[in-house]
């Protein structure tokens, strides 16, 4: 096994993390928004498991497979309703789906 | 081993990065691919090879693919890809940029300075693994399952059509 | 049995709480509004009874409810006081109050607000009722506030036309002067003597202050102000003839029989005060004979019937004032009373006259009604005799001879004042015939729509049995010499000297004033009747023309105040509208909508900016974090 310090670990999430957002706020186009979502998913659970090397314990990679199930189930529930906001707007621009105005 | 472990760190950053510039679904799904293996190995060379294997398996495996299957459902084209051009103009980057840089500084500040404690030596084997979740995360599975099936029932109503 | 006295103002007002809380139906509305004063009318005849067969200690009965308040030394009490003043008039109130709620059942059926109706009006009744028995000042002045406010509730009763709010805002408004300046005479009354109970305020006030100080005349011609207010007498009698736009119950019993007489009893009641305050007891006297003067000859111009009537009550309160003025004070009383009788009695006769031709007003579209409405007829015919005090026949005749005769024969009277008094009579008479000759005789026109029933008819007959032996109560020496209610009076009220008069002073008077009405009941039928060309050639000339319109227009007192008082008032408020305090007012209405607009654009809609939103926040929150 390698002996990375888990601050490395931890700032290489933190930056996916980042990276991710950056996606969800610049993105217009929907799909790309989930994919950006799916990295941050993705930096959150590797957090999760690089803190629980650190201690030697399960309870990271439990923590991770929960993320994992989540992920999963949010995805497919946002797909569907990617689906339905194609069918309804013909457009799969977020920015169209915006009568909920002020 | 730890070289392994900076080489794909730095894959995983470029090939996320790529993820949220390209202007293809395909690509970008791809390069997502990539990024997820990455992240993978890193599982493995920190000593956590079941969820290495279950992010391959599930994460690069089964998500992923939902989304290639959906992108071929809706039929985007070549004009998709121009205005997707139009729309990632550089004006666009500089504001969430900002944003994005800011956070990243404030959490590499907060995570940074914790100490310099190397992961364990010994790895956490899917046994382990197997034992916690029916020991104390026996609640949570079920409620993994729960969420699963909620989820079933969500995709299954939403993605009808009315017609 | 006297003490039940406080149910007799509470029946009412209880009447007034289940209409409002409630709000029945029309007949169970006319049940609860006419029966709870019906029982309180049943309540004070026994009241009454009671107190004749076995009059209390004193001839006055106090009933204490309880401590309204006690601050510094002033503690005044929740009290009523039933004597012979305050018994006459709460018999009259809810007698004739009673025959007016049975009247407006019938009267009033095809209104909508039948329910509100009776509430109002019962509310009103309770008022006048505490009114006329408080003990203490305040008490009263409470009663006079209700009074107040129902006549203004009642006045715009049909709130959807905009005049009859306008007719209720003068009402009130006037009024309030008068309120005013009574209320600081009640202050001055707390701060010098240090109470408002009516009996310890005239001991304390003969005791304290000598006659004619000046503290005494203030307070004296203050609550003047407020009797001139209520009372509509001079200079505060503009609103009576607009508070015609209420409907005729309301005339005849607010405007006619009972609120406006509160002033009446308000210086009867204090008389004390004013008895050592001369120059205010002259005003009273001056300003009641000037008055009935300017009521009456602005009366002889009007075609509508019922600011006849209004200008009528105005000129007879007159006359109540001239009597209290010289310091006949049950001859004030007297002709209250008789009063009350003749004056509802025309009112709700002119009503049943105005429904019954669809609510025509004016008498000169009217005409041979005698043989149309009969019972309407004789009725009115009685009350307009009355009014006119045609000698020995009517209750009107006694009691306006009675003030006469004080007027003439009291010290404090004079010869200018009876004058006075008898040209007002002569015209009384000259103007109530006219009404009666141009409204009911000459040729019929066929305009009657639909007859009265029982409920209007029944309350007329009383009325107008009352108007005729109402009378008989007291009678000059000669004539019987009745001194039932001067008696029964005396023991309340100060009997004036000279009392009884008799011999052929008092013959010469009776005499003239009988003449002068029976004059003017000629004259009417000459220039109304006979030659109607003669009194419309009148009219035509050109003085004719300048005094018909002076007198019409009520003697030019609404201009006056209009041009003095309003339109000032009005460009005041105009130009004071946009100043200084009114823009910071703007500004604040402007910066909340610059912050609603501001606010309302992070409100987009787009998924990507609510996203940005969150991630700002957690960069606010982390960097806080970091820096602290």
């Amino acid at each position: 096994m390698a002996s990375v310090p888990m601050t490395h670990g931890l700032v290489l999430a933190a930056i996916l993390f980042s990276v991710g957002l950056l996606g969800v706020l610049i993105r217009r186009n929907i799909i790309f928004m989930l994919l950006s979502v799916e990295i941050m998913l993705n930096a959150a659970g590797l957090a999760f498991v690089v803190a629980g090397a650190r201690w030697g314990q399960a309870d990271g990679q439990v923590m991770f497979l929960f993320i994992l199930a989540m992920a999963a189930a949010e995805v497919s529930v946002g797909l569907a309703l990617v689906l339905q906001l194609n069918h309804q707007f013909k457009t799969l621009d977020t920015d169209a789906a915006s009568t909920m105005r002020g | 081993m730890n070289t392994l472990f900076y080489l794909s760190g730095a894959v995983a950053v470029v090939a996320t990065v790529m993820v949220i510039i390209s202007l293809n679904a395909v690509h970008a799904l791809l390069y997502l691919i990539v990024s997820l293996l990455s992240v993978a190995l890193i599982f493995f060379t920190v000593g956590a090879p079941f969820a290495a294997a279950l992010e391959v398996i599930i994460y690069a495996g089964a998500i992923m693919v939902l989304f290639v299957f959906v992108i071929m459902m809706l039929n985007l084209g070549p004009q998709t890809a121009r205005t997707e051009r139009q729309w990632l103009n550089l004006r666009a980057w500089w504001g969430p940029g900002l944003l994005g840089l800011a956070l990243l500084l404030e959490l590499i500040y907060l995570l940074g300075g914790r100490g310099d404690h190397p992961v364990a030596a010994a790895g956490v084997g899917p046994k382990e693994v197997g034992i916690t979740l029916f020991g104390p995360y026996l609640l949570g599975v079920e409620l993994a399952s729960f969420l699963l099936l909620a989820g079933l029932v969500g995709a299954y109503h939403l993605g009808r059509r009315d017609d | 049995m006297l003490d039940l006295l406080w149910l007799i103002p509470t029946l009412p007002l209880a009447g007034f709480a289940a209409l409002v809380l409630l709000r029945p139906g029309k007949r169970t509305a006319a049940v609860l509004g006419v029966g709870s004063v019906g029982l309180s009318a049943l309540l004070s005849a026994w009241a009454a009874l009671t107190f004749f067969v076995s009059p209390p200690p004193g001839h006055a009965y106090t009933e204490t409810l309880w401590t309204w308040m006690s601050v510094a030394g002033f503690s005044p009490k929740v009290a009523l006081r039933l004597d012979a003043l305050s018994l006459l008039m709460v018999l009259v109130v809810t007698f004739v109050g009673f025959l007016i709620h049975l009247y407006s059942a019938e009267f009033m059926r095809d209104d909508e607000g039948y329910g509100r109706f009776f509430a109002y009006m019962n509310l009103f009744v309770s008022s006048m009722l505490i009114l006329v028995l408080a003990a203490d000042l305040l008490l009263l002045y409470l009663g006079w506030e209700g009074v107040g406010l129902c006549s203004y509730l009642l006045i715009g009763f049909w709130y959807e036309d905009p005049a009859n709010g306008r007719a209720a805002r003068k009402a009130f408004v006037v009024t309030r002067i008068g309120d005013t300046a009574m209320a600081v005479a009640l202050f001055l009354l707390i701060t010098h003597l240090g109470t408002l109970d009516i009996q310890e305020l005239m001991e304390r006030a003969a005791a304290q202050w000598p006659p004619g100080s000046g503290l005494a005349v203030a307070v004296a011609l203050l609550l003047l102000g407020g009797a001139l207010g209520k009372s509509a007498q001079l200079p505060l009698q503009t609103w009576l003839p607009d508070a015609m736009a209420g409907p005729t119950p309301v005339s005849a019993l607010i405007h006619a029989a009972t609120m406006v007489t509160a002033g009446v009893y308000l210086i009867a009641r204090t008389n004390v005060l004013f008895a050592i305050a001369p120059p205010a007891q002259l005003a009273v006297a001056v300003i009641g004979a000037l008055t009935l003067l300017v009521a009456g000859f602005s009366a002889l111009t009007q075609w509508d019937i019922k600011r006849v009537l209004a200008y009528s009550t105005i000129s007879q309160i007159g006359y109540m004032f001239l009597a209290l003025g010289v310091g006949a004070w049950s001859a004030a009383i007297f002709h209250f009373i008789t009063h009350a009788f003749f004056k509802a009695l025309l009112f709700l006769a002119a009503g049943a006259v105005i429904q019954a031709l669809h609510e025509e007003h004016s008498i000169f579209k009217m005409g041979g009604l005698r043989h149309e409405l009969p019972v309407t007829f004789w009725t009115f015919l009685i009350g307009a005799g009355s009014l006119s005090a045609l000698p020995l026949v009517t209750a009107g005749f006694y009691s306006k001879d009675l003030i006469l005769s004080r007027a003439w024969s009291l010290p404090a009277g004079s010869p200018w004042l009876w004058a006075a008094g008898l040209i007002g009579a002569f015209i009384t008479s000259l103007y109530a015939f006219r009404v009666v000759f141009v409204a009911f005789f000459g040729p019929s026109r066929g305009l009657v729509r639909r007859r009265p029933g029982p409920g209007i008819t029944i309350p007329l007959v009383v009325l107008a049995f009352l108007s005729v032996t109402g009378g008989w109560l007291n009678t000059p020496p000669f004539l019987g010499n009745v001194q039932l209610l001067s008696r029964f009076l005396e023991t309340t009220l100060p009997t004036s000297t000279h009392e009884a008069g008799g011999g052929t002073g008092e013959l010469a008077l009776e005499g003239a004033a009988a003449a002068v009405s029976l004059l003017g009941l000629g004259l009417a039928y000459l220039l109304f009747l006979r030659r109607r060309r003669y009194a419309e050639r009148l009219a035509g000339t050109a003085i004719g023309g300048i005094l018909g319109h002076f007198w019409f227009s009520g003697w030019g007192f609404d201009w006056c105040y209009d041009t003095l008082l309003v339109q000032p008032y009005l460009w005041l408020a105009r130009t004071g509208k946009d100043d200084v305090i009114d823009l910071f007012y703007r500004a604040v209405a402007w910066l909340s909508r610059v912050f609603s607009s501001g606010l309302s654009l992070t409100e987009n809609g787009r998924v990507r900016w609510y996203a940005a939103g969150l991630a700002l926040g957690a960069a606010i929150v982390f960097a806080v974090v970091v820096w602290s």
